[in-house]
């Protein structure tokens, strides 16, 4: 598996990062780099192997369906790089 | 009273309660060497403010005899733990200015027993990396020199905790482990380092990397001072549902130093290419010690050991670009300046490449493509399948009736500082060749300072226990730490 620039765009798109167009060549040589290294996990036979979900086995705990935190707008807004009025605010979304 | 930045805790705690030393006292001590120290760069945000009062808290507590093992310990707190009202980013650009309005689990158990946080250390950003080049920072040195006095990393990626354990500015550190970045440090450096089991500490409130992989643990001068911050730092948590909630055992009152009849594992694959002859000098060195100690040795095979770190490059990319998703520049950190017409696609773009380093940007790239469409199961379930066999690997082993397994720590000591620039990324990734199969099986492994290499720079044994049972690996370190009687310090030079 090889990847090339266009494939270099595309990742870097889904992933939300802006990757400028002359430095797509060198991110695709990385990639190959790495997934060249992975490359190796395709040699292991795991027929009848299931994926790992969770290193130990345990039973997840179930509490009440109950509203346990909240009414802390001040906290949650707290950090934002932009709140107006109890809210966060983005860029214009919908035309 | 002199050489108080030098006590352990256990020292400390001792000469506290006995009033011979006051918290005040110590902290003030420890305040002045971090001062001192900032050519070591260990100390990313320092805290003199809140250690004073915590300080003043510890030592009325101390006098109403109501006092647990931490109470008045000054401690070092990696960045990736939130801390109310401290800044916390993990090393990095994009949580820029971002004080946590919440405590972490592990940092809120450590002050309920009285520890005083002196500050934030530095780390890799994001815990990615392997000596702590990463950081928004800058590089943490290690107190370690070798006769050419070139600076040389402390490891990664919780390279300032262990640089401050080693040079005296702090008592005990927090450290995190995904792969190695407690364990790894700790022998560049020469102190002890413990990734206990997965679940063992709850993730809650610690900047989440890999969060099948995270655990937090201690650093610290020595194998008791390691048992008795993770005592502290251990146990359930409900806001962490991956936490266990089996009890915490007195690690420290199970460190007797018998370790007769324990059966220990030599795994043959750690026999890597390339590995330098003093650390397998080391390793062997390592096993007669406990051989002499009374243990059984016994070789065993772990087949998929080979396998470890290309699973892991799956692995953990895939789960940080999911985890590090959240930095979108809305809540919290970092936004971009925006150009005029700009929409909140280009707010995403620009502020997760103006605040992600490369190394970061490289691992959540990684990521996103193996859970992409078309390549999820060639590359993500495959990972996942090999991860099985890893532990099962393991599994059987101590099935086999092994209780413990001795590995080298690193590949090698200390290296300088730049030495890896022009190397590709995956040669600094071989450095968590003998520590990231731990994380893979959530089981719980400690680095103990064995030896000097023939540049006077510290090497690490790493031991491998059985799940859940950190009480019974910590004794059979202490053992070892006994026969090794690594006393060595850095000389000052900073």
């Amino acid at each position: 598996m090889s990847i090339d620039t266009d494939t270099a765009r595309r990742v870097a798109k889904l992933a939300r990062i802006r990757v400028e167009e002359e430095a797509l060549p060198a991110l695709a040589s990385e990639f190959n780099t790495i997934l060249g290294f992975i490359e190796q996990l395709q040699e292991v036979d795991v027929t009848g192997v299931e994926p790992m979900t969770g290193v130990t086995p345990m039973h997840l705990k179930r509490r009440e369906d109950v509203v346990t935190d909240g009414s802390q707008p001040e906290k949650v807004l707290a950090n934002a790089p932009d709140a107006r009025e109890g809210f966060f605010a983005v860029p214009k979304v919908v035309e | 009273m002199t050489g108080l930045t030098k006590l352990t805790i256990a020292g400390a705690r001792d000469a506290l309660r006995k009033g011979e030393i006051t918290s005040a006292e110590l902290t003030d001590a420890l305040n002045a060497a971090v001062d001192g120290a900032d050519r070591l760069n260990a100390y990313a945000h320092k805290t003199p403010d809140v250690a004073a009062k915590q300080a003043q808290a510890a030592d009325e507590r101390l006098k109403s005899g109501d006092a647990p093992d931490l109470c008045g310990i000054p401690l070092g707190i990696k960045d990736l733990f939130c801390t109310e009202g401290t800044a916390s980013q993990a090393a990095s650009r994009i949580l820029d200015g971002f004080k946590p309005q919440y405590e972490s689990t592990v940092t809120t158990q450590l002050f309920r027993d009285g520890a005083v946080m002196l500050g934030k250390l530095n780390m890799d950003e994001f815990a990615m990396g392997s000596s702590n080049e990463t950081s928004a920072y800058g590089a943490a040195v290690n107190p370690w020199r070798a006769d050419d006095g070139v600076d040389l990393t402390p490891g990664g990626s919780s390279g300032g905790s262990a640089a401050a354990v080693a040079a005296d500015l702090c008592l005990g550190a927090t450290g995190t482990d995904t792969g190695g970045s407690i364990r790894q440090p700790a022998a560049f450096t020469g102190t002890t380092g413990i990734k206990p089991t997965y679940g063992r500490c709850s993730r809650f409130g610690i900047i989440a990397f890999a969060s099948s992989l995270d655990q937090a643990g201690p650093m610290t001068r020595d194998v008791r001072d390691a048992a008795i911050m993770l005592r502290a730092m251990s146990g359930h948590d409900p806001k962490d549902s991956t936490s266990a909630d089996i009890p915490v055992p007195d690690f420290e009152a199970m460190l007797t130093g018998d370790i007769r009849g324990k059966v220990i594992g030599i795994p043959r694959e750690y026999h890597v290419d390339g590995m330098p002859g003093e650390i397998e000098a080391l390793w062997t060195r390592g096993t007669e010690m406990l051989r002499d100690a009374g243990a059984l040795i016994r070789d065993i095979s772990l087949p998929h050991t080979k396998y470890a770190l290309p699973a892991y490059y799956v692995i953990a990319p895939a789960e940080a670009s999911s985890n590090l998703a959240r930095y979108d520049g809305v809540r919290f950190g970092h936004r971009a300046k925006l150009a005029q017409g700009d929409g909140i696609t280009e707010m995403y773009e620009k502020t997760r490449a103006e605040g992600f380093g490369p190394e970061v940007q490289r691992r959540i790239m990684v990521g996103t493509y193996v859970l992409s469409a078309g390549f999820y199961d060639a590359y993500y379930n495959q990972a996942r399948k090999v991860r099985a066999l890893i532990k099962r690997d393991f599994d059987q082993v101590f099935a086999e009736g092994v209780d413990a397994i001795l590995t080298p720590a690193t590949p090698s000591s200390a290296f300088g500082l730049g030495a890896m620039k022009d190397a590709d990324p995956v040669q600094m990734y071989l450095n968590d060749v003998f520590t990231v199969t731990v994380n893979l099986a959530g089981l719980p492994g400690i680095s103990v300072p064995t030896g000097l290499d023939h540049k006077g720079l510290p090497l690490g044994l790493q031991l491998i226990g059985r799940p859940w049972e950190e009480g019974d690996l910590l004794n059979t370190a202490y053992a070892l730490e006994q026969a090794a009687g690594f006393v060595s310090k850095p000389a000052k030079w900073w």
